[in-house]
Formats: structure tokens, C-alpha cells, sequence
């Protein structure tokens, strides 16, 4: 469309203006932030400039941390969320790769009731499922004892062969426990499927006329298909898994697990004094970092694997 | 090199429907082999069950002297050429040509000799290193004819291969597929709808239609003794007329409606008079005609002009054509000098030319 009317323009780049600067302001307060005293942020007017201080705030988050909350220094927390994320990232793509990979390429019985079934999960988030989640993550053998109770039995050992078995294995504090409730995921199976329907039958029938047996096929000629699709759903999940919030409040209580979306949270709910917003922009900047690297280093595949169509 | 053997072969799709009602078929060593019908007549199913991409319910497909039917596609030693070419598109030309190699084991250098070998056959020399998107059509064409003959198979399987292609790459890559294959000698299976592709390569065709081979034999067989209307009509362009007559009293000449009378060929003399008929007449073998009695009176209605010679469409008084012109016959001129639309001429028929079918059966007589 060409359009020449000079006020049109105007108007669209004063709309793109405020728009910006409404998502900017935000970034560039905890950035400025970051770099003053608590003292100077307390006192109006706030700062709009970096001050002198970012060089110390930064160590300070990166080395030692906050004493009075947990004192665990900002890296420990970094890393533990970057194990999340990837975890939650990788785990996912695997998963949902091979699910649709079974779902469209094998006929076996139940077929489309597993792809059904594994779709409605959808309606069922984190948030939703949270209560038994957690309970089977306390004690992976929840479901059986249950089960067992149904048929009469009580307790929570049983006796095999003489062998006496306790059905406690607690999954609480730990990266499995952190990321292997969220790694199922019937969004990722569901693009996954969609994208293997669009792979030309022909392409598999060449393979198979080419002797690629099927897990042949799916490393040689559907893995790098998918490539871009892969790339883009990377983005996305390596994004939901560092702003995991809700599910590792609730599963670790050891500080040593703790993520740095948490950590933020626990610095600014102190008591008695007043948080140390300085600490906690610094923080705050250092948690947006990873996956602003991350968006950046793969924008280019992110945004092929979005829009491309050919083949 | 091999021998394909194709005996009692029927395919019925688990809803039920029969595909293919049971085909034998023999195509010896180095014969190029063309299934040719409309769309729905089982051609393309019968390819893929020599494939081995459709299980045969019935009947055994024997490729050289082993009964194939239980193997998988890759230890049938077959190639296939399909439609779309389906070339895997990460892959550069050379891994593309290679990877079924590769998968069977055989040693890098031999892998490179072959692949050489079989670029410099199709002139993709300086084209090895490319991606498919970056070929156009018919070097994509190549690409898997090359694909296909790397592995030195025994019989290679065409499933339509240049529908994709426009019209004059077609021609060119179908000389290209009848020079190469009779270079390699290879027992060829070809598919196809079209056909001129199917009279042009075969060097014999089977006539598909409803699951059934209505005819197989050399494209000049089929041209010229055509078993059925539907042969009749498949094989040819512009298509063969068709009018419904009857044997006349005498035995000797058919009446197509009260003014128009033609001669009976001589073989179709042992015809009973007053049996009905459908008369075959190509529109290359009605010609002009001074005979007022034992003529048709053609209406041209249509012209087209081809080049060399023209196309007449036109109805004849009181003769109701069927088949394809949409009731009308078609007349083939030689040159380009016509009588202008609208004029009446009369036809005759060689009787030498004229086949005659059932009328109910349609078979021939």
C-alpha cells in the first residue's frame, strides 16, 4: 500500500512514540536504578540518570547477595533458573517431538484417543493441576498408595518377597521435581503434529524406497525439517521456563534451589525495613538478561520457524 | 535387470473398496512399461504395490526371481520417480543422490564414483553442492531421476513423473527419461494420465480403467485395434468418434440414421444385420467424400487450427456422436484450407478404419 499523506505519518509515529516509551519507561527505571544507593532512590525526586553506584550493586548481587534474605548470592539463582528453563525447554521439545513423531508416522491402537488425550491437557495448566501435582512430587507413590487404599490396604509399605518396600520418595527440592511436572506439553505435540502433516507423504516413501528405517527418517530427514520449527518453540518454552513462579515458590524450601523469579520476590517482601530497591533492580536486570540473549541469538530462526511455509 | 512378474494382483482398501480387480501382467527384462487411465483407475495403486508402499491383498508381484510381496520398499530393488520429485530439501544435491547409498553401507569412494557417474549422465555436474530450491524444475526432475538410477536398481518406477513440468520441459524431459532408459537397459514401470506421454515412451501400455487392464500392447496395437470404447476413446487426441448404429439386412453396411449408410470393414462382416452397434471412426480417417449415397452430411460447426493440419467440429444430420466432443464428431484436415464454418460437407469412412463394438458391452467385434 502507498500512502503519501504526511499528518498520516505523523500521527503513526507519535502512536509508536508513547507506545515505546509506555514499554521502555519501566526497563530504563530498574536499569537507572540499579546503579544508585538505596538512599538516593528513597529520596524524591527518583533519578533518571545511571548514578555511580552500578559497578558495586552488580558485584554485590553477583558475588554475595542479600544477607538478610537467604544471602544466597544472584549466580546461584541464575543458574538454577537457567537449569529450569533449559530443562523445561529441551525436556519439552524431546517430548513432544517424539509424541507427534508416534501420533502422525505409527498406526497403533488408540492412536487418535492418545492425541486426544494428550490435547485436552491443554486445559489443564500448572495452576489448575497444582494441589496433586504437588502431592505426587512430595511422594511420587501418592497415586498408588491411593489406589491401594481403594482396594483396602493402609500404610504406606509394602511386602514383597519378604522384601519390605517404603512408598516414600519425595521429589521436593530438586531440579527433577522443579522441571518435571512442566515438561509435558500438548502445545509443542500439537505444533509438532501440524508441522509433520505438512511433510509430503512422498518424502517418506522416498526414504523408506531409500532404505531409512523409521528412526532413520526421523533423524535425517524430520529433525532438520523441523529445525526452525524447533528453534522458535526453544524461544517460547526457555522463556515460560525462567518465568516459572507459582510451582517453585511451592516445591523448594531449601535456598539452595532457589530461582531468581523467586528470589526477586523474597527480596521485596522483607519485613520490618524497607526493600532494598537498588538490590532488587539489579536484580531484576540481571534476571531479564538470559532471555533477552536468548531471543536475540536465535531471532533469526525464531522468526523463519514462525512464518515459513515452504518446504 | 530383471524381470517383473504381476499375477492375479488385487488391492481392496480396508472401507471396502476393490481398487484393483485383479491384474497379470508379465513386463520382460529392459521393457519400458507405461499404466495409462484416468485418474481413479488404480494405475498409481498398482505402482506403489510393486513399490511396496501398498500391501497387495491378493496376487504376488515378483521382481526377477523373488516373490516381493512381504519385503519392505528398500529390499525390493526398485527406484522411484515421483510426482513431486520429493527431494529431501536440506539436503544438497549430492547427499540427496547419495543417501539411499549411504544407508545401505557402501563405501565413500564408491558412493562418489556412482554419483559422478550418474551426474555426468544427466548433466547435473556443476550442480552437486546445490539445495533442490535452488534447481528448477526439471533439473529437480533430474535430480531424482539421478537419485534413482545411482542405486542400479533392477526395475525403476515412474509415478508421473512430468505432470509437475510445463508443457515444453515436458517433451523435452520425456525424450530425456525414453533415451536414458533405453541407455540403461532398466526394466522400466511408468505411470501416467496422459496419453500421448503413455504412447509416446511405452514400448508397451496397459489401458487402466475401473481396477481393470482393459488392454495391453504396443502403443500402434492399441491405436489401431483399440479392445473397447473405452480404449478406443482413451487412446488418440483429438479423440475417436463414436456413433450408435445398425447392422443392415445385408450385412454388409451399417445404418447410422435414415440418410446416412456406411460401409462395413471387412472383418466385421460376420456381423448378425440388425444387431446394435457402436461404430469407431478416428478423425484422421474421415475424409471427403463425392458419394452422395454412402456419405454423412457434416455440418462444420468449429474450427481449429493446429498448423499442419485442422480440426473440424461439426454434427451430422440425424447421427447423435457420443464420447467425448459433447455430441459432436471431429474431423481431421490435412492443411489449413477448410471450408468455412457453417458450410455442409460429405464424409466417408474408410472401411478399413472402422471399428465396431458392442453396443451394450462395448467391446469389440
Amino acid at each position: 500500500m502507498v500512502e503519501n499523506r504526511p499528518w498520516l505519518t505523523v500521527v503513526s509515529h507519535l502512536v509508536l512514540i508513547v507506545g515505546i516509551a509506555i514499554v521502555v519507561l519501566p526497563l530504563w527505571v530498574a536499569l537507572v536504578a540499579s546503579t544508585h544507593t538505596g538512599r538516593d532512590l528513597l529520596s524524591a525526586p527518583i533519578p533518571m540518570w545511571f548514578g555511580s553506584h552500578g559497578v558495586d550493586n552488580y558485584r554485590q548481587m553477583l558475588t554475595s547477595g542479600m544477607e538478610h534474605v537467604s544471602g544466597q548470592p544472584l549466580t546461584l539463582m541464575l543458574f538454577n533458573s537457567l537449569v529450569m528453563a533449559l530443562s523445561i525447554a529441551i525436556g519439552k521439545i524431546v517430548i513432544s517431538l517424539t509424541a507427534a513423531f508416534a501420533i502422525c508416522y505409527f498406526r497403533f491402537p488408540l492412536r487418535m484417543t492418545c492425541f486426544w488425550i494428550i490435547f485436552i491437557t491443554l486445559m489443564l495448566p500448572v495452576e489448575v493441576r497444582i494441589l496433586p501435582t504437588y502431592e505426587v512430587i512430595a511422594n511420587v507413590f501418592t497415586p498408588l498408595t491411593r489406589l491401594l487404599e481403594l482396594f483396602g490396604f493402609e500404610g504406606d509399605e509394602i511386602v514383597i518377597a519378604g522384601l519390605s518396600i517404603r512408598l516414600d520418595f519425595s521429589m521436593l527440592d530438586s531440579y527433577t521435581g522443579l522441571t518435571l511436572p512442566l515438561i509435558a506439553s500438548a502445545t509443542a505435540t500439537f505444533l509438532f503434529r501440524q508441522f509433520f502433516l505438512t511433510v509430503p507423504d512422498e518424502l517418506t516413501e522416498a526414504a523408506r524406497i531409500d532404505g531409512a528405517g523409521p528412526m532413520k527418517f526421523f533423524r535425517d530427514i524430520l529433525l532438520p525439517l523441523s529445525r526452525t520449527n524447533i528453534a522458535a518453540l526453544f524461544v517460547i518454552l526457555f522463556i515460560y521456563g525462567w518465568n516459572q513462579y507459582l510451582w517453585p515458590l511451592l516445591i523448594t524450601t531449601d535456598p539452595s534451589y532457589v530461582t531468581v523469579v523467586m528470589g526477586i520476590q523474597r527480596m521485596v517482601n522483607v519485613a520490618d525495613t524497607e526493600p532494598q530497591w537498588h538490590l532488587v533492580m539489579t536484580a531484576a536486570v540481571l534476571a531479564m538478561l538470559p532471555p533477552v540473549l536468548v531471543v536475540i541469538g536465535m531471532q533469526r530462526l525464531f522468526v523463519k520457524g514462525l512464518v515459513e511455509t515452504e518446504k | 535387470m530383471a524381470e517383473l512378474r504381476i499375477s492375479g494382483v488385487e488391492k481392496v482398501y480396508p472401507n471396502g473398496f476393490k481398487a484393483i480387480h485383479g491384474i497379470d501382467l508379465d513386463v520382460p527384462d529392459g521393457e519400458f512399461i507405461v499404466l495409462v487411465g484416468p485418474s481413479g483407475c488404480g494405475k498409481s495403486t498398482l505402482l506403489r504395490m510393486i513399490a511396496g508402499l501398498e500391501t497387495v491383498s491378493s496376487g504376488t508381484i515378483q521382481i526377477g526371481d523373488r516373490v516381493v510381496n512381504e519385503l519392505e520398499p528398500a529390499d525390493r530393488d526398485i527406484a522411484m520417480v515421483f510426482q513431486n520429485y520429493a527431494l529431501y530439501p536440506h539436503m544438497s544435491v549430492y547427499q540427496n543422490m547419495s543417501y539411499g547409498l549411504r544407508n545401505r553401507g557402501y563405501p565413500k569412494d564408491a558412493i562418489e564414483e556412482r554419483v559422478q557417474k550418474a551426474a555426468g549422465i544427466l548433466q547435473l555436474d556443476g550442480l552437486l553442492d546445490r539445495r533442490p530450491r535452488q534447481l528448477s524444475g526439471g533439473q529437480r526432475q533430474r535430480v531424482a531421476m539421478g537419485r534413482a538410477i545411482v542405486r542400479e536398481p533392477s526395475a525403476f518406477l515412474f509415478d508421473e513423473p512430468l505432470s509437475n513440468l510445463d508443457a515444453k520441459l515436458r517433451v523435452q524431459m520425456r525424450v530425456e527419461i525414453k533415451q536414458l532408459q533405453r541407455r540403461l537397459g532398466t526394466t522400466s514401470v511408468y505411470v501416467t494420465h496422459d496419453q500421448i506421454e503413455a504412447m509416446t515412451m511405452a514400448d508397451r501400455l496397459v489401458v487402466m480403467n475401473a481396477g481393470v487392464a482393459e488392454q495391453v500392447g504396443t502403443p500402434i496395437e492399441l491405436y489401431e485395434r483399440p479392445s473397447s470404447v473405452f480404449v478406443g476413446g482413451f487412446i488418440g487426441s483429438p479423440s475417436m468418434n463414436f456413433m450408435p448404429a445398425t447392422v443392415e439386412p445385408d450385412g454388409r453396411h451399417l445404418r447410422l440414421s435414415d440418410e446416412a449408410r456406411l460401409a462395413l470393414p471387412v472383418e466385421g462382416r460376420r456381423v448378425e444385420p440388425g444387431r446394435p452397434v457402436t461404430v469407431g471412426v478416428r478423425p484422421e480417417h474421415l475424409t471427403l467424400s463425392a458419394d452422395a449415397d454412402s456419405a454423412l452430411a457434416f455440418k462444420i460447426v468449429l474450427i481449429e487450427h493446429l498448423g499442419a493440419d485442422t480440426l473440424l467440429y461439426g454434427s451430422a444430420s440425424s447421427v447423435e456422436a457420443t464420447g467425448e466432443g459433447g455430441g459432436l464428431l471431429t474431423v481431421r484436415w490435412s492443411g489449413h484450407h477448410t471450408p468455412p464454418a457453417g458450410e455442409v460437407i460429405r464424409l466417408a469412412a474408410d472401411p478399413a478404419h472402422l471399428h465396431l463394438f458392442d453396443a451394450a458391452t462395448g467391446r469389440r467385434i
